[in-house]
């Protein structure tokens, strides 16, 4: 590890992995109550575990991030990190303000949890993601802003590469949509029209920038190809982004009471967003092709690659499938758009993030490059079993959405939700199977950081 | 790539690029918020809409229905339910006050908020108000 004060992401990567399995159990209980109505209800009713799963996701991508550019800044800006020890404690702070919102989501009822947060003074709770009382709004806003003056100050003593600077601007972004949840009017059309702000200008938009930058960095070190080919690359995919992604917001505004020219530009910008997914997995082949170096680190590059594959297909494919206004107008809000969220949000941001943790994590244990032999057989081991039962959650939502749409909107004699859920039950077993597979492959995940970390390192022969 | 097509080109781009196609999101943004009026209806906004939707989002009914499409795919759709259930805001108020405490064995269940009345009626006009907003024929039938 060039710089001692990286080693303060490894607080943050372990929280994040602690977080993410307390999400795919969430996942799991509510894949049970879409087949068991019942199942532990009235105690964790269906919305509760949501909020869990959804916003647990959130807050351990962000830990990834945040750990991420601690270890990404320092090496790129040639420098130690300006304070870590304002990392560490705003790393205390968020940890803290996180696991108490999860206990007032789970011991108290939502409508409680209002009062007692006096929603009432600036309500900015009961939307979806957003689900967050106010005053852990503001914590997450101060936590940002002591994150990004940190990241901020190391850039400007030190070097000023493009990666740490698309990094900075993409974190920047995700802090500045955010203020938009703060924004909550009465009026219904407004509210869903700024909400896409902070959801749609954060997945489409800013954090592909903290994407591409992370991708970039790993990149640069597992190929040892030239680092001004690489951050070619990164300009055009981020400006492919930001060109296609601002206005295919419109995707998100053909049905919620806003005019009918969104149609128009929702589905030719969104249709266009593909593009940089497109280009990310022709660039990452590309470099790991044109590499300059073997590195041991065999995991990582797997997951680099992984990334651009499954990001192109859960965002690009699957996000394609249902963007042209004439079909959403069928698929809107159907299990089609559950298949397109899960596959994208693993494609991109949990297996950059996992890219990131595979990179760093056996530097900063004392590595001088990669685990072993036998940990990394174990890391691609559940690189597989989590991306392979994945892709089948997204297949299985994705016949259940077929059907639902087909069923229930389609048909000259619609039937309606409940009946429709019914017919379809046999889709949510199976991905309820998918995602019991995904958990082992997230404990063998978990196995990999023990398993042969006594062993000798592997080398390239 | 070659030569010709240099990194401070692919930055200008970038940068060029994403500030127009910004400002052109503003420019739309403000039309939207200018002539939206027309779709929406909001000076059929009362305070006890307002209250609706206080009541809506203090009890996450978010977490469970979609709202003009947008939310959870575990319960049915509710931006035409005022329409579906005869256009009547009683028909929903007594939906939401009979719900069972424990739930309906076996079957996915909502459950009892134990809401006033005036707070049920406060959502019963909310969904009311939703439903006659323009969203250009969503959704495709009565089923939502
Ligand atoms: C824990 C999940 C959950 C939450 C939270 C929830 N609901 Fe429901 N709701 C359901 C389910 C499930 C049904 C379908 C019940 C049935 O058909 O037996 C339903 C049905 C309805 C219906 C009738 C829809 C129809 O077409 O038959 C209305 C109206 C309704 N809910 C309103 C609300 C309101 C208002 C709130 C918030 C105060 C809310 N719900 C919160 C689960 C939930
Ligand atoms: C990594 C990038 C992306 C992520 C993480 C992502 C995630 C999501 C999620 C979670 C939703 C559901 C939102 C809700 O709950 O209402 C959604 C909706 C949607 N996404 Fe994406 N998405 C990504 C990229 C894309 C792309 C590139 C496209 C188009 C090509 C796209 C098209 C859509 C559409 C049309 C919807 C609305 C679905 C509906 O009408 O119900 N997405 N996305
Ligand atoms: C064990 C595997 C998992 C199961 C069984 C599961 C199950 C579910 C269920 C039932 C929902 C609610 C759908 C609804 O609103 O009706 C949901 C939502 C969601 N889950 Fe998962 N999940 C799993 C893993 C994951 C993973 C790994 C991710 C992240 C990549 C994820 C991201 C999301 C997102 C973003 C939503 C909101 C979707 C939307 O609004 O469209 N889930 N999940
Ligand atoms: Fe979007």
């Amino acid at each position: 590890m060039p710089y001692k004060s990286q080693a303060v992401a490894k607080y943050y990567f372990v929280a994040a992995i602690a977080l993410f399995v307390g999400q795919i159990l969430f996942g799991l209980v509510m894949g049970l109550q879409y087949v068991m109505g019942d199942f532990l209800f009235p105690e964790i009713p269906f919305n509760v575990a949501r909020m869990v799963h959804t916003n647990l996701l959130i807050v351990w991508l962000l830990f990834g991030f945040m750990g991420a550019s601690y270890y990404l800044v320092p090496e790129e800006a040639e420098t130690e990190l300006y304070s870590p020890m304002l990392a560490l404690g705003l790393f205390w702070i968020f940890l803290i303000a996180g696991a108490l919102t999860i206990l007032g989501y789970l011991l108290v009822p939502y409508a409680t949890l209002a009062e007692i947060t006096m929603n009432d003074l600036l309500p900015t709770m009961g939307r979806e993601f957003l689900e967050q009382p106010t005053i852990t709004k503001i914590g997450i806003v101060i936590v940002a802003l002591g994150f990004l003056f940190n990241i901020g100050m190391t850039v400007l003593k030190g070097k000023k590469t493009v990666v740490s600077l698309v990094l900075l601007m993409g974190l920047t972004g995700l802090a500045v949509f955010f203020l938009f949840s703060f924004y909550n009017p009465t009026n219904l059309v407004l509210d869903k029209y700024f909400w896409w702000w902070v959801v749609h200008l954060w997945v489409e938009g800013v954090w592909e920038l903290i994407l591409g930058a992370i991708l970039a960095f790993v990149l640069i070190k597992v190929t040892g190809v030239d680092r001004e080919i690489i951050e070619k690359w990164l300009y055009i995919i981020i400006a492919m982004t930001l060109i296609t992604g601002i206005i295919g917001t419109g995707h998100h505004y053909y049905w919620i009471g806003t005019p009918d020219y969104w149609s128009w530009w929702g589905s030719i910008f969104s249709a266009l967003e593909p593009i940089p997914f497109f280009l990310m997995v022709v660039y990452a082949f590309t470099m790991v092709y044109k590499r300059r170096r073997e590195h041991p680190n065999k995991a990582a590059t797997l997951w680099a690659l992984g990334t651009a594959v499954m990001a192109f297909l859960g965002a690009g494919v699957w996000g394609f499938l249902h963007t042209l206004a004439p079909v959403n107008y069928y698929t809107h809000g159907t299990q089609l758009t559950a298949a397109h969220g899960h596959m994208a949000f693993y494609g991109a941001y949990v297996m950059i993030v996992l890219t990131m943790i595979s990179y760093a994590m056996p530097i900063i244990r004392g590595r001088a490059a990669a685990n072993s032999e036998r940990s990394q057989l174990w890391e691609m081991w559940s690189f597989w079993l989590m991306t392979v039962s994945m892709v089948f959650i997204t297949l299985f939502l994705t016949a259940a959405g077929v059907l639902q749409t087909w069923l229930q909107r389609y048909t000259d004699a619609p039937l309606d939700f409940m009946t429709t859920q019914s017919k379809i039950e046999i889709f949510y077993w199976l991905r309820e199977g998918a995602g019991a597979v995904f958990l082992i492959g997230l404990i063998v995940y978990i196995a990999s950081f023990f398993v042969g970390s006594k062993d000798e390192e592997r080398t390239v022969s | 790539m070659s030569e010709v097509f240099t990194k401070i080109m692919a930055r200008n781009i970038f940068y060029g690029g994403s500030l127009f196609f910004f400002l052109l999101f503003l420019g739309l943004t403000f039309d939207t918020v200018q002539s939206s009026h027309k779709r929406d209806h909001r000076e059929n906004i009362t305070e006890k809409v307002a209250l609706g939707k206080k009541v809506w989002e203090d009890n996450n009914c978010i977490g469970c229905h979609t709202l003009l499409g947008e939310g959870a795919y575990f319960a049915p759709e509710l931006g035409n339910v005022y329409k579906r259930f005869g256009n009547s805001t009683a028909a929903i108020m007594a939906f939401i006050k009979t719900r069972p405490k424990e739930g309906i064995p076996g079957r996915r269940s909502m459950p009892q908020f134990n809401l006033s009345d005036e707070e049920l009626e406060a959502v019963a006009e909310f969904l009311k108000w939703t439903s006659e907003i323009d969203t250009n024929n969503w959704p495709p039938n009565i089923k939502g």
